[in-house]
């Protein structure tokens, strides 16, 4: 018998045709397939360790309750390594490979930005669960983290009030800090105080002292940072070891969501304000019992709890809530029942979905820092995304996949 | 008056930084013509030497001055019997061997303390004020220490005994060889000591930067760029290449940001490297240490 190219294609195509039903049976097996990819490891794992500790939690408890609509949920956990090539990868692996019917990821902008087109192509339900800059037009992707206009736009005027009109920003040189810096400037400027200078760095600097310098000549009133990673912690350390922090206080809108408060000591760290959606004082029942099934589940030394690791929780359980509703793990149905307008009662508190937005309302908390422990000053309730609401409208228009700060807020036609 | 001195001192402190990063290179890569690629990484061993003995309860002297030079002085030592002496005069074999041995570093410190950063260590001295501005008292003990330790290096080699020794070896080890000198000892010494270095360098600076398993990436390409730039002479060469970059690195950074600052110290050392292909020393100082 010849072997003809013809022949060989008739013969593979039968192949194809009869590998068809298997792969079908493989879709419709008994597990509903979860998909986390964060950096568990590299200079994010900071961040991405305890999400994944709270992400394994919610799957246990979301299966000891007897899973969703009689089957048991699948957890596929990727380690992306602070490496932007694996997200893509895994991101491919989880929507094509696993077939996962939901996807929980991305840790900084960049990441999430790599990963939200192709699980908008593959049309896998994508959620981030992590306070980010706003903006996000995705009507498959689920932003449920605190964006500027619930964090930044309290702390701002909560530190003006305290210490002053007169600030000095510094931020990291990625998409986050820019656009956050931006945020910073805008609600400095509407609370009639003055922002002396803006400055930028990348994620591997670790010598800042030229910066401090320069702080010390500008006398601000006090410094406000979006430093990101485990290098930008020197940052805090070389500022206390020159004795600012006494002269010159922090607010933050990155300290703390990876622990760093733990990182350095006592008196380096006393004195800090933040402000997130989530700390470990928030008072309320589900937030008491969730910290004593966490400290039974991962022992005394188990990770603090901040905004990224009980979202991460949360995230998943408005998933899982979502899927109850819908009857169908399916994506069109779920994200239907997500934009009915979903709440979960966590252990931040209440979290809404925003239909017109994907995003979230949630409770806000501004703490200050003592002896390495946070502590709630001010909170506030039902705090919307007003900062993407101003350019997203996924109710009038659902078709779209952008993000509309890539290019600053000037460009999105934010004053 | 107060604002020149205050950046002053922190240009000299950017400039000790460097050197004391690549101090232990140029004796390595310098002196032996091993091209160390794993350098990063005895810095980052020096580091996590002086979080587990302070976390030990030692304390944060001993820890980073005697405790992280010695551990790490002698894993250069081991590292040298098993895998680098069977390489000496194989430049680019030395190249990828190093580049293993850094990733199975990586590797470990990852597997023992886990990936994140491991550290409560804080610098152990109080701020110094200069005028209206204050610095950290530890950058000024950094930069005391790093000068010393450059005094210690070339009396070493200029006036003892071993320095002379491994100055010849290095220069010929066939004729050191023949005067009845065990070059393989010498060989093992000198690589101990230029580990030794670094580990004490990575301890020194591990209260400043805190460490992870992958902070040596942040030091590497600085102190091969600094020792290439100095040239043949390692003392002399180390400085002068500290000195020119991390003043350029300091100035830039205090005007423009850290970006730029970057930016201006690796334009600096194309620049050098194009009109002086040999180094600094290659054309000044040239009868130097």
């Amino acid at each position: 018998m010849t072997f003809s190219r013809r022949s060989f294609l008739a013969g593979s195509s039968a192949l194809a045709l009869s590998s068809a039903p298997i792969i079908g049976r493989a879709q419709g097996s008994d597990k509903i397939i979860f998909a986390s990819i964060l950096d568990l490891s590299g200079g994010l794992d900071i961040y991405g360790a305890p999400m994944a500790e709270t992400t394994k939690m919610a799957i246990d408890d979301i299966n000891a309750a007897g899973g969703l609509l009689g089957r048991e949920v699948e957890l596929k956990l990727y380690d992306a390594q602070s490496t932007i090539q694996f997200y893509t990868q895994y991101a491919t692996q989880a929507a094509a490979g696993d077939r996962a019917h939901t996807v929980h990821a991305g840790i900084t902008s960049a990441s999430r930005e790599a990963i939200r087109p192709t699980l908008a192509r593959f049309k896998t339900l994508y959620f981030y669960n992590t306070q980010y800059e706003g903006g996000v037009c995705d009507y498959n992707c689920f932003c449920t983290g605190s964006t500027p206009a619930q964090t930044v736009a309290k702390v701002v005027p909560y530190a003006m009030n305290k210490w002053g009109k007169k600030v000095y920003i510094v931020a990291a040189d990625y998409n986050y800090g820019q656009i956050t810096a931006q945020w910073m400037q805008k609600f400095v400027a509407e609370n009639g105080g003055e922002t002396l200078d803006v400055e930028f760095f990348p994620l591997d600097v670790t010598n800042f002292g030229p910066t401090i310098n320069k702080i010390q000549t500008a006398k601000p009133d006090f410094v406000i940072s979006a430093l990101v990673g485990g290098a930008h912690v020197s940052f805090y350390r070389q500022y206390a070891a020159a004795g600012m922090m006494k002269e010159i206080p922090i607010a933050s809108t990155t300290f703390g969501v990876g622990n760093e408060q733990k990182l350095i000591s006592a008196e380096e760290g006393d004195g800090i304000i933040a402000s997130y959606s989530y700390f470990e004082g928030a008072d309320n029942a589900v937030n008491t019992e969730f910290l004593q099934r966490l400290e039974a589940r991962l022992g005394a030394d188990r990770p603090v709890m901040n905004e990224l690791a009980v979202r991460s929780y949360e995230g998943a359980m408005l998933w899982a809530e979502a899927v109850k509703m819908a009857g169908t793990p399916d994506r069109d149905p779920v994200i239907e029942a997500l934009r009915s307008g979903l709440t979960y009662n966590g252990p931040s508190g209440a979290v809404t979905i925003d239909a017109q937005t994907n995003h979230c309302n949630m409770n806000v908390y501004i703490s200050e820092l003592k002896d390495q422990t946070w502590n709630i000053v001010e909170s506030f309730t039902d705090q919307p995304p007003a900062d993407t609401q101003l350019v997203c409208d996924l109710v009038a228009n659902p078709d779209q996949s952008t993000f509309l700060f890539e290019n600053g807020l000037a460009a999105a036609g934010i004053e | 008056m107060d604002l020149v001195v205050a950046v002053l001192f922190q240009l000299i402190y950017v400039i000790a930084n460097l050197a004391l990063i690549s101090l232990g290179l140029a004796i390595i890569f310098g002196m032996m013509r091993v091209i160390n690629l794993a350098h990063g990484e005895f810095l980052m061993l020096g580091g996590y030497t002086v979080v587990v003995a302070t976390n030990m309860g030692i304390n944060i002297w001993v820890s980073m001055l005697i405790l992280a030079p010695l551990v790490v002085g002698i894993i250069g030592v081991i590292v040298e019997r098993l895998l680098i002496r069977w390489l000496y005069g194989r430049m680019v074999d030395t190249l990828l061997a190093t580049w293993g041995l850094s990733l199975l570093l990586v590797g470990i410190v990852t597997s023992i303390f886990g990936a994140s950063t491991a550290t409560t260590v804080s610098p152990p001295l109080g701020a110094v004020r200069i005028g209206a501005y204050s610095a950290s008292g530890y950058e000024l003990f950094l930069i005391l220490i790093t000068i010393a330790l450059l005094v210690a290096v070339w009396l070493t080699l200029r006036y003892t005994k071993l320095g002379l020794l491994a100055r010849g070896t290095m220069q010929n080890a066939e004729m050191a060889s023949s005067l009845g000198v065990s070059t393989s000892r010498i060989y093992m010494i000198t690589f101990g000591l230029g580990a030794a270095v670094s580990g004490l360098a990575g301890g020194l600076l591990a209260p400043m930067t805190g460490v992870l398993p992958t902070i040596g990436a942040t030091y590497i390409a600085k102190a091969f760029i600094t020792v290439i730039s100095g040239g043949a002479s390692i003392l002399a060469g180390t400085t002068v290449g500290s000195i020119l970059l991390g003043g350029i690195n300091g100035i830039f950074s205090f005007i423009a940001g850290s970006t730029f600052g970057e930016i201006a110290l690796l334009l600096a050392a194309i620049i050098l490297l194009r009109l002086m292909p040999r180094g600094i020393t290659g054309r000044f100082f040239r009868k130097s240490l």
